[in-house]
């Protein structure tokens, strides 16, 4: 297991690190006149000249990579022309827009994505494999048809038309919540909850669809095998059958998928966080591409990265556990 | 009243007026007593099981007529009363022992959930009474090994899981349905020595569904003979074995190769068309040998995981000469065989054929070579693509080799076609309209095309029901001695090898443990190994049988 533990890890650290050179190239090299982005269209020549001093665009291309990795393991320091400003490990950089520290930035919306993410995702597992469980249990009646409809719904229906919806009935007609607007935890975990109750809900009611799909799919294939037959003609209920022999089945799918959902939701849901003022990552990728403020973007791009990384590690293990064949080596 | 009592019935797959696939049969089976149940597949031997527990329900399959077991009519009973039967009072063995139990579970749990379905027994003491019937039906250690999950058992004792199953609630029938015909032979024989043991122990009934006639006569008091979902004949297993009164299970029990007989004379071919065979000059032992191997080796994996396939195993083929290989599931005999045609690389030692040294050569340099050795792999299914037609598939090797003219592909592969037995004018045919058998001669028309030297049959018949077996074993014993080619016949089934082989080599763990002429090895084997599995072959006369399995016990007590 420690073996299992250690190899994953040192994979997902060469995943990261070879996006890191791949989102070095793209941002850094491929555009060419960094200087002049970093300085913004109204600056003269001679001011380019300084920025591109500054930012020591002079130096070889790997030295620049080394100076960008050594600023994410150990800190580095960078010049503004009139003093020195040290950046802390890990430093992805400093924003073109306002010279603030992008880590800093970062982790300041990280909390709202946090929050959003994990509440919506754990509301989406329970809804998706509900329904598909559902589904499964009363197949061929009404009831299957019916579910299997909205799932479809589900599917096709975009984020901000359930939001928006919601915000209308709930809001505005009933007057049952607040107008969304974003609370810490730390500030007030009551208030926390009710104001991000909606957008977890309809994230949740869009995200869920391929769940209870995937869940229906693995647990019909999983019912029509040999094994299930045996406790079948051994007089096992159907209720059995569908909960403890189908829906264990239907796990492997469900957290592999689930792994890739919840790492690039810490990316950011850009609409949910839109729609909901909430000062997330999100929004905050969607500022930095329209500004091309390069530090914040890469940033952004590595942390999902690294969320994502570690949430398919994660479900490794997961899968490793739920499915004893799954040799840990 | 009987346990079982079963009279008219009909099932069929595809409504009530579709085809039945099973068509008013009738049979009774008093309570102590074994019946087995004899077809090939498609005879409706399965299905007539399947309606004894009344597995049909809620399938779409019609089932029709009168069942009644222990006591319950099957027919009438609600689901719960059903559920009730199942697994408690009648119990069911199933075929395949590797995906019949649940992954997810450790046996010793899937046991006891089956038992706390029937009894009121707390968790504690049904995973008690788990271990109890593992231990009852041999797996050792079975505290320990009831936490085990089944990927981490053998085929054997996954079997064996199952009827410990069956066993959990004292069942008074016990409904096996090809229980060992996934299994080794040397497993096949502890498993019927394990349930006719059981069965005297315990005093209850056994429905056998086999369509291998020796098992049969290994293990059950009456026999009844399936065909086309009809009863054929049934009385007494001797009478039957001994007396058929009906054509069909004369020719039944005529196709089933004897590992006790002399290699049969390939004169009558059933289907097969052709010119009337020459026999090629035999030079079994003198001569050039076609194909030669010293000390081949391959090894698989790195490190601790490595596996040694195949273990410095030597032999030689020549030109007009059957050489067959038998051993178990794992003994090495397909990745030896696949190296033979140089479709696996060889890890060590040496492969010659015609003089020269192809082992080592690159993919470029075999290419010449590839046109003269062909192989027949085992399932007529799988190696054939669904998406092209029969025609397509036997003209690859000619295209490969060179052929482009499509008029002239298209006469060769319909002689071809007609040399195996099969209507040339079903070129543009789909795999999916032949039958197993057809699929297989399709097989090996597409292994001649290219006009080999020598072919490698890998478990050529395995998949294919005896009769059919029969024919196609006569019809590559016909084409080798009309051709003069050099025959590989890799197969676990030792009657089906004596039948067609000149030599014989028997494998285990990766290694040649006995190699000679048939009559050699078959009349007088040396190793303990080629013993134990001849003794393991299931005898078709019952007297006989009962004589092997005191044999069996002798053998496994030294």
């Amino acid at each position: 297991m420690t073996r299992f533990l250690l190899r994953r890890l040192g994979g997902a650290l060469f995943v990261l690190l070879a996006l890191s050179v791949v989102v070095y190239a793209a941002f850094y090299v491929a555009p060419g006149n960094v200087a002049q982005i970093a300085c913004g269209p109204r600056c003269s020549p001679a001011q380019v000249a300084q920025v591109s001093d500054q930012l020591r665009l002079g130096d070889p291309l790997y030295v620049q990579y080394a100076h960008f990795l050594q600023g994410i393991f150990a800190g580095r320091d960078y010049s503004t022309g009139t003093g020195i400003l040290h950046c802390q490990a890990p430093c992805l950089g400093r924003s073109y827009q306002d010279d603030q520290q992008v880590t800093q930035m970062i982790l300041t919306k990280l909390p709202a994505t946090a929050s959003l993410a994990i509440g919506a995702f754990v509301l989406w597992i329970l809804l998706g494999v509900g329904t598909g469980l559902l589904s499964v249990w009363r197949r061929g009646r009404a009831t299957e048809r019916i579910l299997t409809g909205l799932t479809l719904a589900g599917m096709a229906t975009p984020v901000f038309v359930v939001g928006l919806l919601l915000i209308i009935v709930f809001c505005s007609a009933l007057q049952l919540l607040p107008f969304p607007d974003y609370v810490p935890l730390t500030e007030n975990p009551e208030q926390w909850a009710w104001n991000l109750l909606l957008p977890w809900v309809s994230l949740a009611l869009v995200s869920a669809a391929p769940y209870a799909r995937m869940t229906r799919s693995s647990m019909l294939e999983t019912l029509a095998e040999d094994h299930v037959r045996t406790f079948r003609a051994y007089g096992v209920s159907e209720r059995g059958l569908v909960g403890r022999h189908a829906l264990r089945g239907a796990l492997g799918p469900v957290i592999a998928l689930g792994a890739l959902d919840i790492g690039s939701m810490f990316g950011g849901a850009v609409l949910t966080e839109s729609l909901f003022n909430i000062p997330g990552v999100g929004r905050e990728l969607v500022d930095a591409v329209k500004n091309v403020d390069l530090p914040v973007v890469v940033g952004l791009v590595l942390v999902t990265g690294f969320f994502v990384v570690l949430a398919n590690a994660v479900a490794d293990i997961l899968q490793a556990m739920a499915d004893r064949r799954v040799v840990l080596s | 009243m009987s346990l079982v009592e079963v009279s008219g019935l009909t099932i069929s797959f595809d409504g009530a007026a579709g085809a039945r696939a099973v068509d008013g049969l009738s049979f009774t089976l008093e309570a102590g007593a074994a019946l087995g149940v004899v077809g090939e597949s498609g005879s409706g031997k399965s299905a007539s099981a399947y309606a004894l527990l009344g597995l049909h329900r809620g399938t779409g399959a019609t089932v029709g007529g009168s069942i009644r077991v222990a006591g319950v009519d099957v027919q009438a009973a609600t689901d719960a009363e059903l559920r009730a039967l199942r697994g408690s009072r009648a119990a069911m063995v199933f075929q395949d022992p590797l995906s019949s139990l649940d992954p997810y579970y450790a046996v010793g749990d899937q046991i006891a959930e089956v038992y706390r379905v029937h009894t009121r027994a707390s968790r504690r003491a049904a995973r008690a009474r788990a271990v109890e019937v593992l231990d009852r039906v041999g797996i050792p250690d079975a505290a320990r090994r009831s936490r085990s999950r089944p990927h981490e058992f053998s085929g054997g004792m996954r079997q064996r899981t199952l009827i410990a199953m069956a066993l959990a609630c004292e069942p008074q029938l016990l409904i096996a349905d090809e229980p060992t015909t996934a299994l080794d032979v040397t497993v096949q024989a502890q498993i019927l020595d394990l349930l006719h043991h059981l069965r005297h122990e315990t005093g209850m009934g056994l429905l056998l569904v086999t369509h291998d006639v020796g098992v049969a006569a290994e293990s059950v008091d009456d026999v009844l003979v399936m065909q086309s979902g009809r009863e054929v004949e049934s009385g007494p297993v001797a009478d039957v074995l001994s007396a058929p009164r009906r054509p069909y299970t004369r020719e039944l029990l005529s196709a089933v190769p004897r590992v006790d007989a002399k290699r049969a004379t390939p004169a009558a071919a059933p289907g097969v068309k052709g010119p009337v065979p020459v026999p090629a000059p035999r030079d079994a032992g003198g001569g050039e040998p076609l194909l030669e191997a010293v000390g081949l080796r391959r090894e698989f994996g790195r490190g601790s995981g490595r596996v040694i396939a195949v273990d410095g195993v030597s032999l030689t083929v020549h030109r007009g000469e059957t050489l067959g290989i038998v051993g178990e599931s794992g003994s090495g005999k397909t990745t030896l065989g696949r190296m033979l045609v140089r479709l696996l690389d060889p890890t060590g030692g040496s492969l010659h054929y015609g003089g020269a040294e192809i082992g080592s050569l690159s993919d470029k340099a075999l290419r010449p070579y590839r046109r003269e050795l062909q192989m027949v792999f085992q399932d007529p299914v799988a190696s054939l693509n669904p998406r092209r037609s029969i025609g397509e598939s036997v003209a690859d090797p000619l295209r490969a080799a060179g052929v482009l003219d499509d008029t002239r592909i298209r006469s060769r592969v319909q002689e071809l076609l007609e040399r195996v037995g099969l209507d040339p004018n079903r070129y543009d045919r789909y795999p999916h309209e032949f039958s197993g058998g057809q699929r297989q001669r399709v097989g090996i028309a597409r292994a001649l095309a290219a006009g080999p030297e020598l072919i490698v049959c890998d478990e050529p018949v395995s998949a294919l029901d005896v009769t059919t077996q029969a024919q196609v074993t006569a019809l590559l014993a016909e084409l080798q001695r009309e051709l003069g080619l050099g025959l590989v016949f890799i197969a676990h089934d030792l009657a089906v090898v004596r039948q067609v082989s000149d030599r014989v080599a028997v494998m285990r763990q990766g290694r040649i443990v006995e190699q000679g002429s048939v009559d050699e090895v078959y009349g007088a084997p040396q190793d303990p190994y080629t013993k134990q599995l001849l003794a393991a072959v299931p005898a078709l006369d019952p007297a006989l049988a009962t004589v092997r399995r005191a044999a069996r016990k002798e053998l496994a007590a030294a």
